[in-house]
């Protein structure tokens, strides 16, 4: 069905680290993993699933590590990457930061926990929250620890421990919602979508049941009886703690949230919305002489609203030299390891537009390596605003204790994917 | 303080010290020196020879250091099997701990110690654990059944457990559910033929109510489990749907995908015109949508995925186009994947959006990327119609940026383009032999001078062309010299006064001065055809080509069903079919996608034939052959003994299959989709049956009675919707049988059969229509004989060794007629061959091979060995002679065979030997 072993490599393809879970395919295997990835790379057809023989590999990769599973199965293969992913996760969540040194100085931990998250191939308890509650990084802790049962492991509610306290009862929530743009060389929208998402900070005691109203707008549309002005979200994702089937016959979101942070929902809305910051440019190269680019950005949103920390990346040939800058407003930089231009806007109010030019050396001598095409890409945030119009209605908490708990509702809308295609 | 110091002791004598460590009082210390080992055993070293020392650490209340020795055990178990025992009653005793956590950890690790005698005494502890009050507990012995049935499957039947994993089911906890389900499908999976996974309404229902509850791993286990299920209506189908629908709004692409699998396969059995039908087809595109914005191995798997689902359901993504744009950054497998659903998804509606994506992606730096690209646009030119002209005109753009590569590439696909569309665009030709001298893949080159071939009369320079790229012959690829060859004969026919010595050359090089038979062959067959009538040679030369179709590289169909059924799997990944990841032979199980129900769609195969073997009219005229041969230096007169050659313009099939290596792939398309390719084409059967047909023939002429060769699958239900056919030749009362057992392997009824033969090298063709009693219902079989005859037309198939020799009309050759004929035949003709260890005299082997209506004509003796002269006729009247040289005393027999079709030689041969040996 899915894995038969888990390696973590170093980038030399050094095992690291690995666990065994159904030994039906040979250990010493994971020794033409690395040989036949550079071959691979080589050859350009880099793939996610490498073979040798009858043996297949699948990898992902992270910081200096590669996470590898073995197999010799028609595995579920989307199981395994997501496996692989939520392996990333919970070690980071142990560790802070999944790496080489965090790997060899938590080891004891990292078989633990390789132990408990997954069972003869089989993915088990993967919540790092409960995880952390029965395995833990220091053993005296684990000698308190030992008597417990693990009811949540095995509970329906098994992202949630009981007994949770705290003194002050509140559920911060962040709607956050990145937008998506694909812009053609001449101007046109070929894509652009909403990627949203509600993100809680729980700080309940007990065991609370809650629940999450939206404007009407968004719900209309979610039963697709109002056609008219209304948010029409193309896929709804749900944190496992949402009663899916509860959703599907009345819309309610209702559920008893993970302690801490954790991802809500996440949705996706396919509208054409006009791309918040517009930018125009014009990169002219004159070849063995010079580059010049101008750049002309505009926000295209409400005036009321200011787009922060703007940075605008317009990429130069890798041979350009003696940057020369002007701009009307922020800061602009040449980053040469990556070949950009970085334009800086501290705060970018709605309505406005900006101006910056550059010019840059080019050498006499042609350069021969051919270079791709990047984009220019935009980053931004804007607070107090959803480009949907979604908006919390209300979050209703409810505990048997009966204590009054607070809601508290953050919005920001941020560049996603944000790609504009240059000319040149 | 981290882990890592424990790595850093690497002195002499560790082993020694660590020991004594491992043995000290205190405990803390015992417990760091078990760390150090496990940190040995992690960089490599081997730490076995401290086993007795590390399982005598196994008894303590400290967790940490039990998971510690435990991981110790199972890495070493396997080693020290006898040492492992030590370790039982430990692991006996830990099962009955008060804390749940050890004992779920106990039964965890035994399951994982693979020794058979520990085996045993795990049995009980696992049957206490599976009734444990801790579903904790419960939820890992369940997994430690599967772990146990791995090692040693004829103890976990013997002791019950199968039943009680299935009781596990109706647990009451969804995690231990999920796990046994898990369990269950892996033991399922090993032994497919084990009736474990019976799955009904009730048990669906339990996994139904389960799925609601458990965790996302869970969700997937139950989800799997579901997609194997049939079933019984629509009504149950669309049920199950409605209850599965929710999990696609689950945030894990896994759980995601697991139940796209499941609808795709339920809704096979909804009629069409449900309303439900229609909105659950809605509900799949945001999901799938969604699954490219998960992490990038994960939208590999998906766009794998969306590939079959868009070939099987269309409609489901048709609007979704610009999902699919490749973003700058996306890795190169994405960026490959998203190209090649583009093309699927392209249309009238969107093909101005996706031209535009299309040559921006051509101008890119990836090359392998690039190609893509520009192939792509070939196939929107083939796909869209009414996109081909800005297609091409998009490729010629692209011929100017004088990029190698994307030159190369463009003329490909303007090959194709030209076949689709024959003249309509030639006016581009000009631009592309301007770029002749840029290619240097054989691809390209083909694609070059197959387009100068084939519009050579509106080249002013063909000859010239050609002629450039007749220089380096020998150099060039097998596919371009095929290629090659062939245009310069098209050429010469359409401007015959001026390329004499071109196809001179040609024919020569690609006979005489070269090692390649593909290649002689085809030479020998134009030059054949040239020398004997030229208005023949242009009919099969210059015929006019099928069409090639618009759909490329399309999955077959009922593997394409099969990989639905396994949605999300590596199968499903590769585009192979799930048995290809079964080690060794045990049976796989074909899942197939339910039959709709009420309408039973029309998966009959009466088109037997792919539809593409226009009949033409086998015109003969040789008087015309005159001026031609003399032409060619050949010797035209045809040899008064025998009859003419079997060079009939019956050929038109074959010489099409001739026409350029390189249009092969476009030839299969053309011919229809492949199920339809069916086996009266049988090129494929029939190379392995020839020994069969050669016994066949022996057993006909002894009094034994006839001889059957046994039945060999002619078409596998894997590739014709699930009907499979097995069959053979056979010969009653000298009537020539073909035995078929057609076998419906499919869920559905099959209902109107009809047979039609390609034509072949020996002009069979059935006496009367197929007698197959229709409806043929699922899983039934039914023989069918069917008679045949030789009057069809003859054709040569390729590859030679299909021609089947049946030597049937005899006619004898005088002496003298059989000396003259023997010299008439050119030398080259003659072959010789050895039949090894053959202990028969002269006189048996003459009346053996009599009985195969070999005739000896003449013998003689000379130097102690008989010479035998033999001839011989086949059906389609190929004369062959053989002389046979015995020496008493040697068993080693010489043949030499002439005949004027030297290609027929070998299955000669090979029916000596098979006669003689027999």
């Amino acid at each position: 069905m899915s894995v038969s072993a888990v390696f973590v490599l170093d980038l030399k393809g050094k095992v690291l680290i690995c666990r065994n879970y159904k030994g039906d395919v040979d250990m010493a295997e994971i020794d033409h993993f690395m040989p036949l990835l550079m071959q691979h790379e080589e050859e350009g057809l880099i793939c996610p699933v490498v073979s040798h023989g009858n043996v297949h590999f699948m990898w992902i990769k992270h910081s200096n590590l590669f996470l590898v599973s073995t197999t010799n199965k028609n595995s579920n293969a989307s199981l395994v990457y997501s496996f692989l992913y939520k392996l990333v996760e919970v070690f980071t969540e142990y560790f802070k930061e999944l790496e080489e040194e965090s790997i060899q100085d938590n080891f004891v931990v990292v078989y633990e926990l390789l132990d408990e998250l997954m069972d003869f191939g089989f993915p088990q308890t993967t919540d790092s929250k409960i995880l952390q509650e029965y395995i833990t990084q220091e053993g005296a802790k684990l000698e308190v620890a030992k008597s417990k049962v693990p009811t949540t492991v095995t509970n329906a509610v098994s992202w949630r421990s009981e007994g949770i306290k705290y003194k002050k009862n509140e559920v911060f929530i962040d709607v956050i919602e990145s937008i998506n743009v694909l812009v053609n060389a001449n101007g046109s929208v070929m894509s652009s979508d909403i990627v949203g998402s509600i993100k809680l900070k729980t700080m309940l005691s007990g065991m609370p049941e809650l629940r999450l109203g939206l404007n009407d707008r968004v719900l209309f549309a979610l039963t697709g009886r109002d056609k008219g002005k209304t948010v029409v979200m193309e896929d709804v994702k749900f944190h496992q703690c949402v009663r899916l089937s509860r959703f599907e016959s009345d819309r309610t979101i209702s559920f008893i949230p993970p302690d801490g942070e954790s991802e809500l929902m996440s949705y996706r809305i396919n509208t054409h919305v006009k791309p918040l910051i517009w930018i125009e440019s014009v990169i002219e190269k004159f070849s063995h002489s010079r580059v010049e680019i101008m750049v002309k950005a505009k926000g295209q949103f409400k005036k009321q609203s200011v787009a922060n920390n703007v940075e605008v990346r317009v990429p130069v040939p890798s041979d350009a030299d003696s940057p020369k800058f002007k701009t009307s407003t922020g800061n602009a930089k040449y980053v040469p390891e990556k070949n950009q231009v970085v334009w800086t806007i501290k705060s970018f109010p709605g309505g406005k537009e900006f101006l910056m030019r550059a010019h840059f050396g080019l050498p006499s001598v042609e350069n021969e390596e051919l270079e791709g095409k990047p984009p220019i890409t935009v980053k931004f945030e804007i607070p107090y605003f959803t480009v949907s119009g979604i908006q919390v209605r209300y979050m209703k908490i409810i505990e048997k204790s009966g204590y009054q708990a607070l809601p508290w509702v953050r919005y920001i809308t941020q560049s996603g994917d944000y790609q504009l295609r240059t000319n040149t | 303080m981290t882990d890592s110091k424990y790595f850093t002791t690497t002195k002499k004598g560790e082993i020694f010290e660590l020991k004594a460590e491992l043995n000290s009082d205190k405990k803390e210390k015992k417990k760091e020196a078990v760390k150090k080992v496990i940190a040995s055993m992690t960089v490599g070293k081997d730490v076995s020879a401290l086993f007795p020392d590390v399982v005598n650490c196994m008894q303590t209340d400290n967790l940490e250091l039990k998971k510690l020795v435990y991981l110790y055990l199972m890495n070493y178990a396997k080693s020290q099997p006898d040492m492992a025992i030590m370790a039982v009653n430990t692991f006996v005793k830990d099962c009955e701990d008060p804390n749940p956590l050890i004992r779920a950890l106990a039964v965890r690790t035994m399951g994982c110690i693979r020794v058979d005698k520990i085996t045993e005494y795990l049995c009980e502890p696992l049957r206490k654990c599976l009734k444990d009050e801790d579903p904790y507990v419960r939820k890992t012995a369940a997994v430690c059944v599967a772990k146990l049935h791995d090692i040693n499957a004829q103890l976990v039947e013997d002791q019950g457990f199968l039943d009680t994993l299935k009781d596990l089911i109706s647990d009451s906890n969804p995690m231990v559910v999920a796990n046994a389900v898990a369990a269950l499908s892996e033991i399922a999976e090993s032994h497919p033929n084990s009736n474990l996974m019976d799955l009904n309404p009730q048990t669906m229902n339990k996994l139904l109510t389960a799925l609601n509850e458990c965790t996302e791993w869970g969700q997937i286990f139950i989800l799997d489990c579901l997609a194997n299920y049939t079933p019984r209506d629509d009504r149950e189908s669309q049920s199950i749907c409605e209850r599965v629908t929710p999990r696609l709004s689950h945030a894990n692409s896994a759980v995601v995908l697991s139940a796209v699998k499941v609808l795709m396969k339920f809704m096979e059995m909804l009629p069409k015109d449900l309303d439900y039908y229609g909105t659950l087809l809605k509900k799949l595109a945001p999901p799938l949508v969604t699954l490219l914005s998960a992490e990038p191995e994960l939208q590999y798997v998906a766009l794998r995925n969306i590939n079959l689902i868009v070939q099987r359901r269309p409609e489901i993504l048709k609007h979704e186009m610009k999902v699919f744009y490749v973003k700058y950054n996306d890795p190169i497998y994405v960026k490959l994947e998203k190209l090649d659903i583009m093309i699927r998804l392209a249309s009238q509606a969107n093909i101005a959006q996706v031209l535009a994506e299309l040559k921006e992606y051509a101008t890119e730096v990836d090359v392998d990327f690039v190609r893509k690209a520009v192939r792509a646009i070939g196939r929107c030119a083939i796909k869209v119609e009414q996109s081909a002209e800005r297609c091409v005109s998009t490729l010629l753009d692209l011929i100017q940026t004088k990029v190698n590569y994307v030159v190369q590439e463009a003329i490909v696909v303007i090959k194709d383009i030209f076949r689709k569309y024959p003249n309509k665009y030639e006016s581009v030709i000009a631009t592309l032999c301007e770029n002749l001298d840029s290619l240097d893949e054989p691809e390209a080159r083909a694609a070059m001078i197959w387009i100068v071939g084939e519009y050579a009369e509106r080249i002013d320079n063909a000859d010239e062309l050609l002629e450039s790229f007749l220089e380096g012959f020998h150099d060039e690829s097998t596919q371009v010299q095929l290629q090659l060859l062939t245009a310069i004969v098209k050429l010469f026919l359409k401007k015959p006064t001026e390329t004499q010595e071109l196809v001179q050359q040609v024919l020569s090089l690609a006979t005489q001065d070269s090692d390649n038979p593909d290649l002689r062959d085809r030479g020998y067959i134009y030059w054949r055809l040239l020398s004997t009538d030229p208005v023949a040679a242009k009919e099969v030369v210059l015929a006019e080509k099928p069409l090639i179709s618009e759909e490329t590289d399309l999955i077959e169909p009922t593997l394409l069903e099969e990989l639905i059924c396994h949605i999300g799997t590596l199968a499903s990944v590769y585009h192979k079919p799930p048995s290809a990841f079964v080690e060794g032979n045990h049976g796989v199980q074909h899942k197939g996608l339910p039959g709709s129900a009420g309408s039973a769609e029309s998966e009959s195969p009466d088109a037997v034939s792919a539809g593409a073997a226009t009949e033409a009219p086998a015109a003969v005229i040789p008087s015309q052959g005159d001026l031609l041969g003399d032409l060619l230096n050949l010797d035209l007169t045809p040899p008064a003994t025998t009859g003419p050659l079997p060079h009939s313009g019956g050929m038109q099939m074959g010489a099409m299959d001739l026409l350029g290596g390189g249009l092969d792939s476009l030839m299969g398309a053309g011919f229809g989709a492949p199920p339809a390719a069916m086996p009266p084409a049988f090129s494929a059967p029939v190379s392995g049956s020839l020994y069969d047909l050669f016994d066949l023939d022996n057993g006909v002429g002894m009094p034994l009675g006839s001889f059957c060769p046994p039945k060999t699958v002619w078409l596998p239900a894997m590739k014709a919707k699930g009907l499979e056919i097995s069959g053979t030749f056979v010969r009653h009362a000298g009537v020539i049988q073909m035995e078929m057992t057609i076998t419906n392997k499919a869920m559905s009824v099959m209902t109107g059969f009809a047979i039609q033969f390609n034509r072949n090298s020996f002009g069979l063709a059935p006496a009367g229509p197929i007698q197959v009693p229709s409806p043929l219902s699922p899983n039934q079989n039914i023989e069918v004989s069917l008679p045949l005859n030789t009057v069809g037309p003859v054709m040569k198939m390729e590859p030679l060794n299909n021609l089947q020799v049946k030597k049937t009309l005899v006619v004898f050759l005088f002496r003298q007629v059989f000396l003259a004929t023997w010299k008439d035949i050119p030398n080259e003709n003659e072959s010789q061959f050895q039949i090894k260890d053959c202990h028969l005299n002269s006189d048996a082997a003459s009346n053996k091979l009599q009985s195969i209506n070999i005739f000896t004509i003449a013998e003689r003796t000379v130097d102690g060995q008989d010479m035998l002269y033999q001839s011989m006729k086949l059906t389609n009247g190929i004369w062959a002679l053989a002389e046979l040289k015995v020496q008493a005393g040697n068993p080693n027999y010489t043949v030499s065979l002439k005949c004027r079709a030297p290609e027929v030689s070998q299955c000669v041969f090979q029916s000596y030997e098979a006669v003689l040996k027999n």
